[in-house]
């Protein structure tokens, strides 16, 4: 190839991965992927949790030549991909609790180097709650002791899995039925919300990165980098949630990807506390465009819309794009067809 | 070999002779001096690869636990009072899931009001947790203990807390004859798990159990606790040819329980832990006045020995439980356990609750409750040494003012300014 | 069954001292318990500790009520602690001081007991000469073995040895060979005045 081409999956304008080099397919794209999530279980349609766990494990299964092994939070991802008597995961797979994941991790990390069976690797998966709120603690404790563990957060923004609350991930003005879209101040308020990567970039660790299923060859590449390196690793996913964000099942990869396009949700990497890549956004596009497929942001449209947390959502938005640098106006693609 | 030694360094020494992989602990008093020791010897090499993980919590402790164990390794934790009640979560996954860890629980009072010193409220709270638990007579039996806690968590595949007085035993100081490593390895061979998180033979462990089979499990459980009450028996045989003394300590009778004086006593006091010692001196002294009195001392109360209790008590007439911990509202929790136990007897019953929040329990209070029982006016439910003044004059201030203050300090002022 | 009661102030090595003397009671072959009674453990406060030495298996745990040895490592607490409450009238007494019985105020107290039982020590002084810190439990546990004989110095020199680093171990066996020459140097000048 004489041009180097860029991979765009934007809407229907996918570029066929059987034009490029072997090596630099999907892990996804391979017949001999390990579909270490196998199909059969009951996520609902359109689930971007369920399409992100299989993206990330099957690429740390590719890295890992299959020696890994998995702890689950409590949550949807644990839920539907074990319902009694049956198990969609292909790999070792233990759930303990919803807030110890990364404790139970670091147990079975220490367990494997005591057993000098360091070449087998750990993965620790939950969801926002189990990360962000009630698995915090334990968290924070497996970064500072560096323990050599992958942790990826699947987030969709709410405790979906009790039926759509609020967590400490879901963003302002978000409708969840502890954030009822009533009153005064419908929706989640507008607060400094909690930023797990930076936290977790505050703690120095080797690796941080965030990606969205939107976005298959970054997140497979950012999996396998961080098995490739040793100590606490941290990956922050951003997964739609049709049933909770009320949008319909088919847009979930669509809507991931506005949401990196608005400025809401940088995507990035981090090493030792500093940001080693950024991913500009390629095709800018106002916050509105994000929301406004998301029923859960329903009360900020329409005649009797609260048009004020719309600017406030587009000022983070903005604040984000600065802060990350995520807009290049020059290098901007104008091109998308 | 015999060494004058404290507590909790017998403990240490003889956990790290059972060949840990995997010791995982939060600091808390009265148990430090036990993970603080394991500390050192870890760092010294002298446990090999074994791993010492620093926790930010009990509730990580257990975790940590419960993620090493279930892949193969051989763990240790230890913990008191509060830390027990934060790592509650933890620990029912843990004997649910079958996970053989193994747990030093130091004893001591559960707050408010914050209370460090010795009673059984920790883990007497823990009873129905699925978890095996074991109580030392003395320091002795509190490191020979782990040695057997191991062997039988591995053979049942239940989790084991070896409660040990926090404190009154953590922190004496006396001797102890320490098991030669050969020894316990003679006794303990390598962890074989019944279950493994193993890439070579993937599966899942930990899936959400429904209604269709949730029963099963549960009863699953409580049957391995009792297949325990016929395994803790054998094992303690095994013990004795191996070690030349009962792990069950002094007066051991067959692991589950140990008796003083009861074959012909007429009274019989029962009780867990340190507090058998004491008794056992009072008991000497009473017979020398002619009084039948002995002493049967509950070892293992989780899985409770229904049998050895009934077969050690069923000729007394009158049997005095004391226990160091109580359930507010009702009264006695071991005395209902042996209530069952005498269940169709006429055996006189009565709960003696003593040594509350590291209060003392002496001789002289021992033997003013046996005074009371021959004399029979010992009521069911006793408090030993209560303060009755002090009681009534929060009593009082209660009825005279609605805004009365914080219990605790009030009773403390009183106390200080006496 | 001996029982020792130890009293002092929180920095002054009194739940050491208990265990000192329990290990050279080991080393002697006798059975030993030690233990602290646990309250609030900051420095400068008052602090009790236990020691119990038998033939016999020691069994009972209780704080001792009765001692038959009592070692107040620091004379101010005479003032504000009953350290001698439960002592039998021919318990042994060792006082950590420089001052008199009379200066002390425990004239009245002393009147009734065997003078070669109750004994001032001045192992403040004596520590701080060969250790160079008023730490007095080594000093104390030397005239300890001289005036009880319940154990001998040797096993209170070894019990040292095993407990501190060597230089420091040195040094706090000196002082405990000091306050057990002192205790039976001050026992010849008895016997011999008694028997003039």
């Amino acid at each position: 190839m004489s041009t180097p081409l860029k991979f765009y999956q934007v809407g229907s304008f996918a570029v066929g991965n059987r034009l490029i080099d072997e090596a630099d397919l999907s892990v996804q794209s391979s017949t001999s992927r390990s579909n270490s999530l196998t199909s059969g279980h009951r996520a609902c349609q359109g689930c971007g949790e369920a399409l992100g766990a299989r993206y990330a494990i099957d690429a740390a299964m590719a890295a890992t030549d299959g020696k890994l092994v998995a702890v689950n939070a409590t949550g949807c991802l644990e839920v539907f991909s074990t319902p009694y008597p049956e198990t969609s995961w292909r790999l070792p797979w233990i759930h303990s609790l919803f807030g110890n994941a990364s404790a139970v991790a670091t147990g079975v990390a220490a367990a494997l180097k005591a057993q000098g069976k360091s070449d087998i690797r750990v993965v620790a998966q939950g969801g926002d709650g189990g990360t962000v709120d009630i698995g915090f603690g334990p968290l924070s404790g497996m970064f500072e002791r560096n323990d050599d563990v992958l942790y990826i957060c699947y987030d969709n923004e709410a405790y979906m899995n009790t039926g759509v609350q609020r967590s400490g991930a879901t963003p302002p003005g978000a409708r969840t039925n502890t954030s009822h879209a009533v009153g005064e101040h419908p929706g989640a308020s507008f607060t400094q919300g909690k930023n797990l990567p930076l936290i977790a970039m505050a703690h120095g660790i080797p690796y941080v990165a965030t990606a969205t299923v939107a976005d298959l060859h970054d997140l497979e590449a950012k999996v396998k980098k961080a098995m490739g390196m040793r100590g606490a690793r941290y990956l922050h996913i951003l997964v739609p949630c049709p049933l909770g964000w009320g949008s319909r099942s088919e847009e979930t990869i669509k809507l991931a990807r506005l949401a990196t396009e608005s400025g809401l949700f940088p995507v990035f990497e981090a090493e030792y506390g500093e940001i080693t890549e950024t991913k500009k956004i390629r095709r800018r596009v106002r916050v509105e465009e994000y929301l406004k497929p998301q029923k859960r942001f329903a009360h900020l449209f329409g005649a009797n819309g609260h048009s004020e947390m719309l600017s406030a959502i587009q000022a983070i938005a903005d604040k984000n794009v600065a802060k990350f640098n995520l807009w290049d106006s020059e290098e901007a693609d104008t091109n998308h067809g | 070999m015999l060494r004058q030694i404290e507590g909790s360094r017998a403990v240490a020494e003889t956990v790290a002779a059972c060949r840990p992989a995997v010791v995982c602990a939060y600091p808390i008093s009265p148990q430090t001096h036990i993970v603080e020791a394991l500390d050192e010897i870890v760092r010294l090499g002298e446990l090999g690869t074994c791993q010492f993980v620093n926790v930010e919590s009990e509730f990580s402790a257990m975790s940590v636990a419960i993620g090493a164990s279930a892949t193969g390794a051989r763990v240790y934790t230890a913990t008191a009072s509060q830390g027990l009640l934060f790592m509650v979560e933890p620990l029912y996954n843990a004997s649910g899931l079958g996970l053989p860890i193994v747990m030093t629980v130091a004893n001591r009072a559960i707050g408010a009001p914050i209370n460090i010193w010795n009673d059984h409220s920790d883990s007497m709270s823990q009873r129905d947790s699925g978890w095996i638990q074991l109580y030392a007579q003395d320091n002795q039996t509190a490191s020979d203990l782990h040695i057997l806690a191991f062997r039988i968590a591995e053979e049942v595949s239940l989790p084991v807390m070896v409660c040990m007085d926090g404190f009154v035993l953590t922190h004496a100081v006396e001797r102890i004859d320490l098991p030669e490593q050969s020894e316990v390895d003679q006794f303990l061979p390598p962890y074989t798990p019944r279950q493994l998180l193993d890439p070579s033979d993937p599966m899942s462990i930990g899936a959400m159990v429904g209604p269709e089979a949730f029963t099963e499990v549960r009863y699953l459980g409580h049957a391995k606790q009792v297949q325990a009450l016929e395994l803790i028996p054998d094992l303690a045989e095994d013990f004795v040819k191996l070690f030349g003394r009962r792990a069950g300590g002094e007066h051991d009778l067959d692991g589950l329980v140990t008796s003083y004086q009861v074959d012909d006593a007429e009274i019989i006091l029962v009780a867990l832990g340190s507090v058998i010692g004491t008794i056992k001196d009072v008991v000497d002294e009473m017979r020398e006045l002619g009084t039948k009195v002995g002493v049967l001392g509950i070892t293992s109360f989780r899985p409770f020995p229904l049998d050895s209790v009934r077969t050690s008590v069923m000729h007394a007439k009158k049997v005095i439980v004391v226990e160091r911990a109580f359930a507010p509202g009702i009264g006695g929790i071991v005395s209902s356990n042996v209530r069952t136990a005498l269940r169709d007897t006429s055996i006189k019953i009565s709960t003696a609750v003593a040594g509350l929040g590291g209060r003392p329990v002496t001789i002289k209070s021992i033997r003013g409750v046996v005074v009371q029982a021959i004399d029979d006016t010992l009521p069911e439910l006793t408090f030993v040494d209560l303060d009755v003044e002090l009681i009534n004059r929060e009593l009082e201030r209660n009825r005279q003012q609605r805004r009365s203050g914080p219990m605790a300090e009030n009773l403390l002022r009183d106390v200080g300014s006496r | 069954m001996f029982q020792v009661r130890i009293h002092g102030r929180g920095g002054q090595g009194v739940v050491t001292a208990a265990e000192l003397l329990s290990v050279a009671a080991f080393q002697d072959e006798l059975f030993a318990q030690a233990f602290p009674s646990f309250g609030s453990e900051r420095t400068g406060a008052p602090v009790v500790a236990f020691c119990r030495i038998s033939k016999l298996q020691i069994r009972s745990r209780e704080p001792v009520m009765e001692p038959d040895a009592l070692i107040i490592q620091d004379s101010t607490l005479l003032q504000s602690v009953d350290v001698f409450a439960g002592a039998a009238p021919d318990a042994f007494i060792l006082i950590n001081s420089t001052k008199s019985f009379n200066e002390l105020g425990l004239e009245e107290f002393f009147e009734n007991r065997q003078s070669e039982r109750s004994l001032i020590v001045p192992a403040s002084e004596i520590a701080l000469r060969h250790v160079g810190r008023p730490l007095p439990n080594a000093a104390l546990l030397g005239a300890f073995a001289a005036i009880t004989e319940l154990v001998t110095l040797d096993s209170v020199l070894n019990a040292i040895e095993e407990r501190f680093p060597a230089k420091i171990a040195e040094a706090n066996a000196d002082a405990a060979r000091e306050a057990h020459e002192f205790v039976l140097a001050g026992r010849k000048v008895a016997e011999h005045a008694s028997t003039n």
